[in-house]
């Protein structure tokens, strides 16, 4: 793990002017803006494969929370990295957040009632036998 | 009072649309379509006879000046304005004209003082001289003007104005048109009485007095075209009143057609005129034309040309030879008709458009000369065939020909005064012969066959007093209205100097005259006198056949099954018509016959006992006959100067003194009598005074005469010397006077030679006439077939005109219309292979696309169509991924190079 962390904590240093100790405080005080958009794109990126490729209706649900949340993740870093920059009221991101969490939790509740209607009816959950769409 | 002579052509004009638009819907009855008619045209003679008062004889008189009523704005209208006219005709003799008048001017001392004073005479003359040009007898500036516009023409603003012109000549119309209308008029209530077009005759007629009215009275050539045109056309409609005959039918159309070739002649003169003077006005052209220079036998110039082509037109509408072939035949017309249009007034507006444009034909001695002729030659030619005529109206209408004939012989011979005096004491006598004829018709129920009359001076005494009024004036035995107009009529012939050969002339009207005479006689020997013929049951009407079944079928409710009226038969003369048709029409009409106050007595074409005509006709006789026996006493000639005191005694009462100031004078070059041949009358001065206004207010005038003085030949002829002349002879033994009486004894002795003749053949021994048929037999089936003129013209134009119009019809119907099928065949294949085209091709292309895509492609797009709810979103992945890519794919490389370059240096 180690061998993994020094090269970054090196690339860190030859972009810093401080200390390594100052360097490390630093980079945990004020955490850099492009790790929340890596971590952000690949939950992202796992969300969309999950909606393409898996059959289940229910886990296709997961993914798409998946998505969201990698939306989330991204206003959260947004914001924070503008108060970081001196903007202190940049809070948009931190309420478009919530706003997301609380639709999210609505569609939630629509589309697991559509599933189980589309249970119902279809008796099954698997989307490869659900081809009604194109009518 | 003649500011308002605008109306008297209104008056007749409103009576005719009111009868013709109202008079069938709102079925008038007889009287108030004859109350409107004879009324209008009372109306309009009585303001004739005021305007004419007033112009003439009243104390603001303006004789002999023109007046127009556009002058004091009385009343005008331009009618065609302002359009541009070159002036292309005419530049030679308008050259010559003013080399003479500059030669003159510089020949006369001390005339430049004098040539001011004409100037300023020319300026305050205004109306005539502004519009043209200054007269040419001004000198040098007109010449050097007409110098420089010979080459290049000038132009001319042609303004025609709708205006009516009071002078002379045309108060003489005025009254001749309206007085012996309103006659005819009166008398035509009572013969019409019945007819069932009543309303139709009166509006044509009415619509005949107006275009005659502004074909007299016009001031312009356009409006006497517009009338000359409108008689025409009443003439047409009259003459073929009784349509539903097929003789009236042809008859009218021979009427139009003929006059049409005259009409030609007259449409070009008018245009050589506007072309020549740059004017259509009157006083314009006549002001202008004066100045001309004359035209001598031989020499043929452009008043030459537009004399012929007036006289053409003269000759079409006063039937004179060749293209008098229609008048005999309009006989086919009611009778009133025959005594206005084609006696009275239509076929005298030739010798009104003769004398109107006689400074034209006084330029033209060639012209002059061919006038004469004409008219001499008609005036025998026609006489000859009146002779043997048995038709009374007929005779008339051949009569009618020959004193038109008369007529133009005395134009012809420069006499253009007495030629009108002739034209209005023939309107009186023939218009009240015409009407006799039409009372004796009447009264003969429809019998125009002389042969069938006979005695009839008992059964209808007014009549045959009136018609000896006129039989005495058509003789010219004095001193009945006839005798002054013919005895002058051959003393100008006699002793004219305008025309080589004046005493054959005189010789040729003698003759006619002695004819005229004779068949007058003999018509009334026939009429009235002798044996009474009339209960010979012969038919023999012709055209008034007509008028009876015309009354007839008014008598009786129209029943549209009954045999047409053209079917019905036509009786040959002597036929025996049987009682058929007496008993077809006699049983149901008897009641209403024997109440009819006429005495029409519900027989077609019996035997019957002449009647008297009603008063409505025998008035109109009466007024007419006083006026053929004193008519002539307004042109007393010279001859009698021991009893009138004077040559032209009466003063403007006087025709000839009256008129005098319209004729141009080629000799002294000036308007009126030649003042220096008047020096020898007793009563010069008052010549002078009567002839002067005119005079002086022309300054060419002025100019000539005194020229004229300067070779003071009283005896000089216009034209030069023209040869041995018969009169002077004569003056030579006997005086001048002398040589007056011997002519006028030789014209009353002919006449008398004519009717003794006539008696001698038709009352003393009635068997001659056979006799002296046979003897002449020849001569008599020639005069008898009217010399075969008809045939002729038959032969030679009809049917070579028909002959042309069939070929014309033949290339019409083949190569035309062929032509026209061929191109429309040609369309429809042209039309089936664009609708192949359309079909097969065009719609092909479009079905073709629909089929492309309804069958193959949608089968391609539905494939996409899978409806499974992955797909969709994987489409929308990859749609973001290339959106990605394509707006952020520079940047993503070159990062993610950027960071691959690090971990790779990183790494080493």
């Amino acid at each position: 793990m180690s061998n993994l962390i020094i090269p970054a904590l090196a690339l860190l240093q030859q972009e810093a002017t401080g200390s390594r100790s100052e360097i490390i405080l630093n980079g945990i005080k004020h955490p850099d803006l492009s790790k929340f958009l890596v971590i952000g794109a690949l939950l992202f990126i796992i969300g969309v494969a999950g909606v393409l490729t898996r059959r289940n209706i229910l886990i296709i649900f997961m993914s798409i929370e998946l998505i969201m949340n990698a939306a989330n993740l991204n206003f959260i870093a947004f914001s924070r990295y503008l108060q970081d920059t001196g903007n202190l009221n940049a809070v948009a991101g931190q309420v478009f957040t919530v706003f997301i969490i609380v639709v999210a939790a609505a569609e939630a509740a629509i589309g697991l009632g559509i599933v189980i209607a589309l249970y119902r009816n279809k008796e099954t959950i698997w989307v490869d036998e659900i081809d009604i769409l194109k009518w | 009072m003649h500011r308002y002579i605008w109306l008297v052509p209104l008056l007749p004009l409103l009576g005719a649309a009111i009868n013709g638009l109202l008079g069938r819907k709102l079925r008038f009855s007889e009287t108030l379509v004859g109350g409107i008619s004879v009324g209008s045209v009372a109306l309009a003679f009585l303001l004739s006879l005021l305007a004419v008062y007033s112009y003439g004889y009243s104390d603001h008189a303006m004789w002999p000046r023109a007046y127009l009523t556009s002058d004091d704005g009385a009343f005008r209208y331009t009618w065609i304005p302002g359009g541009a006219v070159e002036i292309t005709q005419g530049a030679p003799e308008r050259a010559q004209a003013a080399t003479e008048a500059r030669e003159s001017v510089i020949q006369r001392p001390g005339s430049e003082a004098e040539f001011e004073q004409l100037r300023r005479a020319a300026r305050e003359n205004g109306g005539v001289a502004t519009q043209m040009q200054d007269p040419p007898g001004l000198g040098t500036e007109a010449a050097r003007d007409n110098k420089r516009n010979e080459h290049t023409g000038r132009g001319s603003l042609l303004d025609v104005e709708w205006s009516y012109q009071l002078d002379p000549l045309s108060c003489i119309f005025m009254l001749i048109v309206t007085g012996v209308g309103l006659c005819i008029f009166i008398f035509a209530t009572g013969y019409m009485h019945g007819d069932t077009g009543f309303y139709r005759f009166f509006a044509y007629l009415g619509l005949f007095m107006f275009s005659m009215l502004v074909l007299v009275m016009g001031s312009n050539f356009l409006m006497m075209f517009v009338g000359w045109e409108g008689v025409g056309l009443c003439s047409y409609l009259l003459i073929g009143y009784y349509f539903d005959r097929k003789e009236a039918g042809d008859a009218s159309r021979k009427a139009f057609i003929t006059n049409r070739i005259g009409d030609f002649g007259l449409s070009l003169a008018i245009f050589a005129i506007i072309a020549t003077f740059g004017s259509a006005q009157y006083t314009n052209v006549v002001a202008q034309a004066a100045t001309y220079p004359l035209e001598h036998l031989g020499q043929w110039g452009i008043m030459s040309w537009i004399a012929l082509g007036l006289f053409i037109g003269a000759v079409g509408k006063s039937a004179q030879i060749p293209l008098y072939v229609w008048l005999p035949d309009a006989m086919a017309g009611p009778t009133p008709v025959s005594a206005l249009i084609h006696a009275a007034t239509m076929v005298t507006a030739g010798l009104y458009m003769l004398t109107r444009t006689n400074v034209i034909f006084q330029h033209s001695q060639t012209m002059m000369l061919v006038v004469a002729i004409v008219g001499a030659a008609t005036a025998l030619f026609a006489a000859t065939i009146g002779i043997t005529q048995n038709d009374i109206k007929k005779v008339l209408a051949y009569s009618t020909v020959s004193q038109l004939g008369f007529m133009f012989l005395a134009c012809g011979v420069g006499a253009f005064v007495i030629g009108i005096f002739h034209v209005m004491t023939h309107a009186f006598f023939k218009a009240l012969m015409f009407l006799g004829a039409g009372s004796v018709i009447h009264g003969m129920h429809h019998e125009q066959d002389m042969r069938r009359m006979g005695g009839l001076r008992k059964y209808m005494p007014y009549t045959y007093m009136t018609f000896l009024a006129g039989w005495l004036a058509i003789c010219g035995i004095i001193p009945f209205s006839g005798f002054w107009s013919k005895d002058e009529i051959l003393w100008q012939a006699a002793s004219t100097n305008y025309i080589p050969g004046g005493w054959i002339l005189w010789l040729v009207g003698t003759i006619a005259a002695t004819c005229t005479a004779f068949y007058m006689t003999r018509l009334m020997a026939m009429t009235f006198w002798g044996k009474e013929r009339f209960r010979e049951v012969v038919a023999g009407g012709e055209a008034d056949e007509a008028h009876a079944h015309a009354y007839d079928e008014g008598q009786q409710p129209h029943d549209a099954r009954k045999e047409s009226a053209g079917d019905r038969p036509h009786h040959e003369p002597g036929e025996h018509v049987g009682l058929a048709h007496d008993e077809q029409l006699g049983h149901d009409l008897g009641d209403e016959h024997a109440l009819d106050e006429h005495g029409h007595g519900g027989h077609g074409h019996g035997a019957h006992t002449p009647h008297e005509s009603p008063p409505a006709m025998w008035v109109p006789l009466a007024v007419l006959a006083v006026l053929a026996t004193i008519g002539g006493l307004v042109g007393v000639g010279p001859a009698f100067k021991f009893i009138t005191g004077s040559e032209h005694a009466g003063g403007r009462m006087n025709i000839v003194n009256w008129l005098e100031p319209v004729i141009w004078n080629p000799q002294t070059r000036g308007f009126g009598r030649e003042h220096e041949a008047a020096g020898e009358n007793s009563n010069a001065a008052e010549h002078a005074a009567e002839t002067a206004p005119l005079a002086a207010e022309s300054p060419a005038t002025a100019n000539r005469e005194a020229r004229g003085e300067a070779t003071g030949g009283e005896e000089a002829a216009p034209y030069g010397p023209v040869g041995f002349n018969l009169a002077h002879a004569a003056e030579k033994s006997l005086g001048h006077s002398g040589a007056e009486w011997l002519f006028i004894i030789i014209s009353l002795a002919v006449a008398g030679l004519g009717i003794g003749l006539g008696y001698l053949f038709y009352i003393r021994n009635p068997r001659l006439p056979q006799v002296w048929a046979e003897r002449l037999a020849p001569l008599y089936r020639a005069s008898f077939n009217k010399y075969w003129v008809d045939e002729l013209y038959g032969k030679l134009f009809t049917r070579r005109t028909m002959d042309a119009a069939r070929g014309v019809y033949a290339v019409d119907s083949r190569g035309i219309d062929g032509a026209v099928n061929g191109a429309a065949g040609l369309t429809r294949l042209l039309s089936r292979i664009t609708g192949a085209f359309d079909r097969y091709i065009v719609d092909g292309i479009v079905n073709g696309i629909a089929q492309f895509i309804g069958r193959i492609m949608s089968g391609v797009f539905r494939s996409a169509q899978t409806g499974f709810t992955q797909n969709y979103a994987l489409v929308m992945v990859l749609g973001l991924v290339v959106a990605v890519a394509l707006f952020f794919g520079p940047d993503l490389a070159s990062a993610i190079g950027t960071t691959v370059k690090g971990w790779f240096a990183f790494i080493r």
